[in-house]
């Protein structure tokens, strides 16, 4: 066997590749992408029936649903589960809830976790290790188990059944994430391009706001989103911290479709699909 | 750490103290000052608690009066002498084994795939993931329930249809090994989003000519993920092996849900055992106790990773 890397493997293998190329391989590699892309569609189909599941079932009529043969289609087609849905009451509060406790906290959280992520990826301070640990650490955390300690602290602040209590919990939860992966970003962002901007004559201060904090653009698009869908999606907290309808969450108020009669499947479906 | 930090104190002892002066040392500091603030704010007081809990009887009584019965470790003794306990960190550790394993060998897989297949197929896969990330865990739970509902669920009806066996009114939570099963499927379906676009993002940043080098020095596809790949992923594979393990450790909802409410033993895992501990039977107390050795249980576990983890941090 020619030894690969050696010269001579490298010329066999060209040689190979010159006279066989056109019969052996071309022939193959089309196979091989349309069966890339069937078992990619595959994948996608499998991981997205549930959802489709969900939405069909969203505008099925309630006889069509409860039927022992399933139907794939939405065969009679009806909006009447998305008017049921939107009628129950505080439909539109609680979206102005969420919409509220999600925007405050991350406007929030994407500052000071990037404070926090420059912080521990630029700089090398006594103590860094140990900040680095919590982070990970306070995520072992089962928030089940804190939710009598939380309901009391928030109770001695006057914040029970208000969002701002909320929002800090949530900002708490979702911080040591958000600050673990922009620092991530900013990491890996070579220093030496913020040293040639500072021998071109920028200040430090500036090297950073024109150089890094552009770079990191997409780091922050990234945290934004995965520190929205985990606030936005979270369930027990806001369920049991914010008592009184007109000021729970989105998430909480689909919950509430599970009732003691049995769930209602179809606006059940049809209030998830919007949310 | 060791280069970053040590690096001032090689220095002359005037210039140091003027750097750290003029620089400010404490720059970082201030920095991390407000997420310690609000991490802290927000936590410290409720886990101080939670420790103070597990070590008193605490029940309905005792949290209407706001006052409960010091029993110091009574609590853990209980607990640790409770067969039912072991059973439950039994099942926890190879449920979240199972799911772990399952949820980064499948995204890995997924994420290699979208390497090759073609622009607009990976843009529907990735529109797949984020729809199914997206959607609510509560949500979710509630969609397979209605899918594996024994009466009306399309899985069953589907098995049927497809020959693999009379599944008509077949209830998948009667066995327990196969409701454990129907669980791991759905959190490893709702785990897969997230790591499968962390690895992937992680696999664009492997620069292609490092495999094309090893491909000119003969590496076949297994070696090239195996000598160049996985090395490079190793900080992304440990911060996501890490994160799996505590999430899928602490699972609740599916279970919960999945199981009306009102899950029999056999399907405890020890976040479920806690909760009903303390919710169910109002033993607050107790229900603490479990919540407290849960989080040592997985320092355990994730000793390794979240020293590594820590450790490639420092080095980047």
């Amino acid at each position: 066997m020619i030894a690969p890397g050696t010269a001579q493997g490298v010329q066999a293998g060209r040689a190979r590749t010159a006279t066989e190329a056109a019969a052996r391989v071309m022939v193959p590699r089309g196979l091989k992408q349309l069966v890339y892309d069937a078992t990619g569609i595959g994948v996608a189909a499998v991981m997205l029936f549930p959802i489709y599941w969900m939405i069909i079932t969203a505008f099925k009529p309630g006889r069509d649903i409860l039927t022992l043969q399933p139907k794939w289609f939405p065969a009679p087609f009806t909006l009447d589960n998305f008017k049921d849905a939107i009628a129950r009451p505080f439909f539109l509060d609680d979206v102005r809830n969420s919409l509220v406790i999600v925007g405050v906290m991350l406007a929030l959280a994407l500052v000071i976790a990037f404070l926090a992520a420059v912080g521990t990826a630029r700089f090398g301070f006594r103590g860094r290790t140990a900040f680095l640990v919590m982070i990970i650490g306070v995520q072992m955390v089962p928030l089940n188990a804190l939710i009598i300690p939380l309901y009391m602290l928030l109770d001695s602040a006057g914040q029970v059944d208000a969002l701002p209590g909320v929002i800090a919990i949530y900002l708490a939860v979702v911080l040591p994430f958000m600050i673990w992966t922009l620092r991530g970003f900013v990491a890996n962002i070579p220093v030496e391009l913020e040293e040639a901007a500072m021998i071109d004559g920028c200040t430090r201060t500036s090297a950073f706001f024109r150089i890094t904090f552009p770079l990191v653009g997409p780091g922050l698009v990234a945290t934004a989103i995965f520190g929205f869908i985990q606030a936005w999606n979270e369930y027990i907290i806001a369920y049991v911290l914010l008592s009184s309808p007109h000021n729970q969450t989105l998430t909480v108020w689909l919950a509430s479709f599970t009732t003691n009669h049995g769930p209602e499947w179809g606006p059940l479906m049809a209030g998830a699909v919007k949310g | 750490m060791a280069t970053a930090a040590a690096a001032p104190d090689l220095e002359p002892a005037s210039s140091f103290l003027r750097r750290r002066w003029l620089s400010g040392q404490l720059f970082p500091y201030a920095l991390i000052t407000p997420s310690v603030a609000v991490i802290a704010g927000v936590l410290a007081f409720p886990l101080g608690m939670l420790v103070w809990l597990s070590l008193q009887h605490y029940g309905l009584r005792e949290l209407i009066a706001h006052q409960g019965e010091w029993v110091g470790l009574g609590n853990y003794q209980a607990i640790l002498a409770d067969p039912l306990f072991r059973q439950v960190i039994f099942r926890s550790l190879a449920f979240t084994f199972t799911c772990v394993a399952l949820t980064i060998l499948l995204s890995t897989l997924i994420a290699l795939l979208l390497l090759k297949v073609r622009r607009a197929v990976s843009v529907v896969v990735m529109s797949a993931l984020v729809f199914v990330w997206a959607t609510p865990v509560i949500v979710t739970v509630d969609i397979w329930q209605w899918m594996f509902d024994y009466e009306f669920g399309v899985i069953n009806y589907l098995l049927t249809q497809l020959h693999l066996g009379n599944f008509i009114h077949h209830n998948w939570f009667d066995n327990p090994v196969q409701g454990l099963g129907v669980l791991v499927l759905v959190v490893v379906w709702g785990a897969i989003p997230f790591v499968t676009i962390t690895v992937f993002a992680g696999l664009l940043q492997v620069p292609g000519e490092l495999l094309d080098a090893a491909e000119v020095d003969g590496a076949g596809p297994w070696q090239r993920f195996r000598f160049v790949t996985a090395p490079m992923l190793k900080p992304i594979f440990l911060i996501v092996t890490c994160l799996s393990t505590i999430w899928d450790f602490g699972v609740f909802n599916q279970i919960y849900v999945l199981l009306n409410q009102r899950p029999s033993a056999d399907y405890y895992t020890i976040a479920i055992y806690s909760y009903r501990e303390s919710f169910g039977v109002s033993q607050y107390g107790l229900g603490a106790t479990i919540a407290v050795l849960m989080v040592l249980v997985l320092i355990v576990v994730t000793l390794f990773y979240v020293r590594e983890t820590v450790r490639q941090a420092e080095i980047a």
